[in-house]
């Protein structure tokens, strides 16, 4: 027994002496151990793990906010707005057609591999996209280079997008020209995408070396897209680690950077994939910021000292209706209804963070072609009903879906503003018939199939153009609307294809007026999604296309 | 023992393909696919439509289940859609952590609640036992999720004693040999790293261990106290032996061999139930993985991960058996 004991003592007291030792470390490092020495290192929490270290690859948010740092493309957005700039070429034009566009490139930029940037790398950048085959032709995989520039060189699956891009040619060192079949609602705008960011010709050569492969049935993304080593762009900061299994993405201050050079030496990227816990991690002292702050949480942190600049509206939250599923919403009558039942205003002030907007038509008004000639419904149940009565739909009954476990920089609570929608509509008499639906994918699957009578989702622009918002939805027929108004099509489609920027406008402008007029849905509001940084940090400027350059940011 | 062991090896071959014919139904059941948590609110019919079939999913069920069979004889899980990797290499990216934490948990819950449920048994109805029992109580009580949160909002938030995320401190730049990282940091003699990767350790593996805790601290208690008013144990002592002697060879020993069992079981328990402690702590490990999984219908993984429990779970059981026939020779008769 005395040997027991003693074993079960020890045990014990090697126990406790883990357990003080611990608190006592962990105190010293609490009073700033390795917060003092993180001077030279800023982190900062996304929601999700980078899917790829090649934004051609990506179209994700995630995986952004991390290559932009190292990576730019041929034209950028003002810091802090949408307004395109120049990036790596200083200036930028196109011929009258909108078919040929031609680059005046900045001199002196080198990559990270001490390869020179030149007209010759734009067009070997553009060239290896165009040239992509097997998997890389997957929408998976090539995503963006498809929205943008159609399809390949060669199309291996029939039903890939038609080519767009033409050629480049590397008219002279410092002039490149880039030439499309047919003019486009995407360009410039792009050109700025991160997913056509420019990369060294001597990392391209090696990119091609590893072929994205589909073994067995799926994708499987190249090794050097994977681990930090081959990639190499212009940025001011350069990826140096990916340590997938602590979920942190490296970078080092860029000394060659031909701009103002990083501020802070080491940028981390880590995930921390809850609301809660990146709120938590930077209360805490673990991080220096993080995106998607939960709206709840953002007078909190103000409270606490911390600073959530809010970011300018760039999205759109709406309520979609599908007239195929449902066919009572075929009547404009009842579509108008719903659309006047609506309160708008109280979603607004009661759902959105400061600075949220009511919306009047499918796109927010910072972008152009924004109209303010379009017809509104204004909040009117009384009208709503008579709307009703009018179509004979006095008892008309609705599915509504709704997503949980979701949170979207549109829509901040999905349920509550379900609850007070659901509220509006059965105040002018429409049974609401509620469905909950798990995100992704059930909920997405419903909604592009069309197959809820009414549903809520929304959008976050990729670049200032306004077919970026209405194009995605009111081009053509989708079964998530479930209408064919050759009226409101072509309204659009026309804006596309006006090559003069004040005429695209106007012609935005024009189709804004055709879709509010046919009422295809509800445009409910535009939501300013908000940042964290912490109480020592000088914060970047905030984009509303969240493309926050990291940079810029430095300790106090 | 050889025999024991070459049958349970070769009983793992009808239980895996049993379970994976049943897994591939559940799964092609449940709506939806990965086309669309890849697209997002981007997806079209069409986008969707060429993602499935880029990815072998328009394929009929018994098709898919095929390839997927015959990968799975050549050892391959396949890739996952989420992330573009092979499955295999994502697991061994990430089950070292998960195995690192359930061990830390395990050792926690051995250590403390064996000696605490033997005390308690043999000072029964003391202040002891009646606060272990009682204390075990709100253990199994207490959502593992809640009590993560808890000790993460106090000694993590609060008192900042702990991190409150992660495997590893930010930049802290360890050899990685093994995936261990408290057993790297040993290997490599970057002692630093270990004492680092046990802080990151502590929290989730004390929420982790709430459960197994509770259940050997009872466990222990009740199976000493039986064997405590056993008759051998009343004839070991009244025919003069060492108190030490009886304690530790008849009562212990004996005693032990049920809760044996329940460590074998709650171990793999606790591999395939770190997903909400790892989720809180965004520990990175196998846990954490599977829930973006669900959410992105990441069917090779989630088969893959299903079966690999299943595997361990036969394992620890093989474990176990051979554990008792040490303690116990006559299982090794019967």
């Amino acid at each position: 027994m005395r040997i027991l004991k003693s074993r079960a003592a020890r045990v014990i007291t090697a126990a406790v002496a883990v357990g003080l030792v611990a608190t006592g470390c962990s105190s010293e490092r609490g009073e700033g151990g390795d917060k003092a020495g993180a001077k030279d290192t800023f982190v900062f929490a996304g929601a999700g793990d980078p899917g790829s270290l090649d934004p051609a690859l990506a179209s994700d948010g995630e995986t952004f906010r991390v290559t932009r740092q190292a990576f730019e493309a041929l034209l950028e957005h003002e810091p802090g707005g949408s307004k395109l700039v120049g990036g790596l070429a200083e200036k930028w034009s196109s011929d009258p057609a909108g078919k040929v566009w031609t680059f005046n490139l900045r001199q002196g930029v080198k990559f990270h591999d001490g390869e020179a940037f030149n007209a010759d790398a734009v067009c070997a950048n553009y060239n290896h996209w165009f040239n992509w085959k097997g998997t890389y032709q997957s929408s998976a995989v090539s995503y963006y280079w498809q929205t943008i520039m159609g399809g390949f060189a060669k199309n291996e699956d029939p039903e890939a997008p038609k080519a767009n891009f033409k050629s480049c040619t590397a008219k002279d060192e410092n002039t490149a020209v880039i030439e499309v079949n047919e003019p486009s609602a995407n360009l410039p705008g792009g050109f700025s995408l991160q997913a056509l960011a420019i990369h060294s010709p001597k990392a391209l050569k090696e990119y091609e070396k590893q072929d994205a492969t589909a073994k067995g049935d799926a994708i499987t993304y190249p090794k050097y897209s994977q681990e930090a080593g081959t990639v190499a762009g212009t940025g001011p900061y350069k990826i140096t680690k990916w340590n997938k299994g602590n979920k942190e993405v490296s970078l080092e201050a860029f000394d060659g950077y031909w701009g103002e050079k990083a501020k802070v030496k080491n940028l981390v990227f880590r995930t921390i994939d809850t609301e809660d816990g990146r709120r938590q991690a930077l209360q805490a002292g673990d991080i220096d910021g993080y995106d998607l702050v939960a709206p709840a949480d953002v007078k909190t942190l103000e409270g606490e000292g911390y600073q959530v600049p809010t970011r300018d509206v760039f999205n759109i939250f709406y309520v979609g209706m599908s007239q195929e599923v449902n066919p009572a919403l075929k009547k404009p009558e009842v579509r108008q209804a719903i659309t006047h039942a609506i309160d708008r205003e109280n979603l607004v002030k009661t759902q959105l963070p400061e600075g949220g907007k009511a919306a009047t038509q499918f796109m927010p008004d910072t972008v152009a072609g924004f109209s303010d000639k379009v017809k509104t419904y204004p909040f009117d149940t009384n009208k709503a009903k008579e709307l009703l009565k009018a179509a004979g739909e006095e008892k008309l009954t609705v599915e509504f879906c709704y997503p949980t476990e979701v949170t979207r920089p549109y829509m901040p609570a999905p349920q509550d503003m379900f609850e007070l929608m659901k509220a509006d509509l059965e105040k002018a008499g429409i049974t609401v018939k509620p469905k909950a639906m798990k995100w992704a994918p059930d909920y997405l699957d419903a909604t592009e199939a069309g197959s809820c009578a009414l549903h809520m989702l929304g959008w976050t622009g990729d670049f200032n153009d306004g077919f970026n918002f209405i194009g995605t939805w009111f081009a053509g027929y989708d079964k998530q609307w479930g209408f064919k108004d050759q009226k409101v099509f072509d309204a659009v489609n026309a804006a596309s294809k006006v090559t003069d920027p004040a005429g695209r406008v106007d012609a935005y402008k024009a189709a804004n007026d055709a879709i509010m007029a046919y009422a295809p849905g509800v445009p409910i509001s535009s939501s300013p999604p908000a940042i964290a940084f912490g109480k020592n940090v000088n914060p970047p400027k905030v984009s509303p296309l969240t493309q926050e350059n990291f940079a810029e940011v430095s300790f106090k | 023992m050889l025999r024991l062991v070459v049958r349970r090896l070769l009983q793992l071959i009808p239980t895996l393909l049993g379970l994976s014919v049943l897994l591939f139904l559940w799964l092609n059941r449940l709506p939806g696919g990965p086309a669309s948590a890849i697209l997002g609110e981007r997806a079209t019919e069409a986008e969707v439509a060429r993602i499935n079939r880029a990815l072998g999913l328009d394929q009929p069920v018994y098709v898919q289940y095929w390839r997927f069979l015959k990968r799975i004889v050549e050892l391959d899980l396949g890739t996952s859609t989420q992330t573009g990797q092979p499955v295999w290499d994502e697991f061994a990216l990430r089950f070292p952590a998960t195995v690192e934490l359930s061990i830390a948990a395990i050792l926690i819950a051995v250590v403390v609640g064996i000696p605490l449920g033997y005390l308690a048994a043999k000072r029964r109805g003391g202040w002891l036992d009646v606060a272990s029992v009682s204390g075990s109580l709100l253990g199994i009580c207490i959502p593992v999720f809640f009590l993560a949160l808890l000790l993460k909002g106090v000694f993590a938030v609060q008192l900042q004693w702990f991190p409150s995320y992660g495997r590893l401190s930010t930049g802290l730049n360890a050899t990685d040999v093994t995936g261990f990282a408290v057993l790297d940091g040993l290997l490599t003699g970057e002692f630093d790293a270990s004492w680092d990767a046990i802080m990151h350790l502590i929290l989730p593996a004390v929420a982790l261990a709430s459960i197994p805790l509770a259940v050997i601290v009872r466990m222990t208690r009740a199976s000493v106290l039986e064997v405590l008013g056993e008759d051998y144990v009343r004839t070991a002592e009244s025919k003069g032996l060492e108190k030490r002697v009886v304690r530790g060879r008849h009562v212990l020993r004996n005693a032990m061999l049920p809760v044996i069992t329940a460590v074998g079981l709650l171990t793999g328990s606790l591999l395939s139930g770190a997903v909400l402690t790892e989720s809180v702590f965004s520990f990175g490990g196998i846990g954490s993985f599977i829930r973006t999984s669900i959410d992105a219908r990441d069917y090779p993984v989630l088969v893959g991960f299903i079966l690999f429990i299943a595997m361990v779970y036969v394992l620890i059981n093989l474990l176990v058996d051979l554990a008792y026939s040490i303690i116990d020779p006559r299982v090794r008769v019967h």
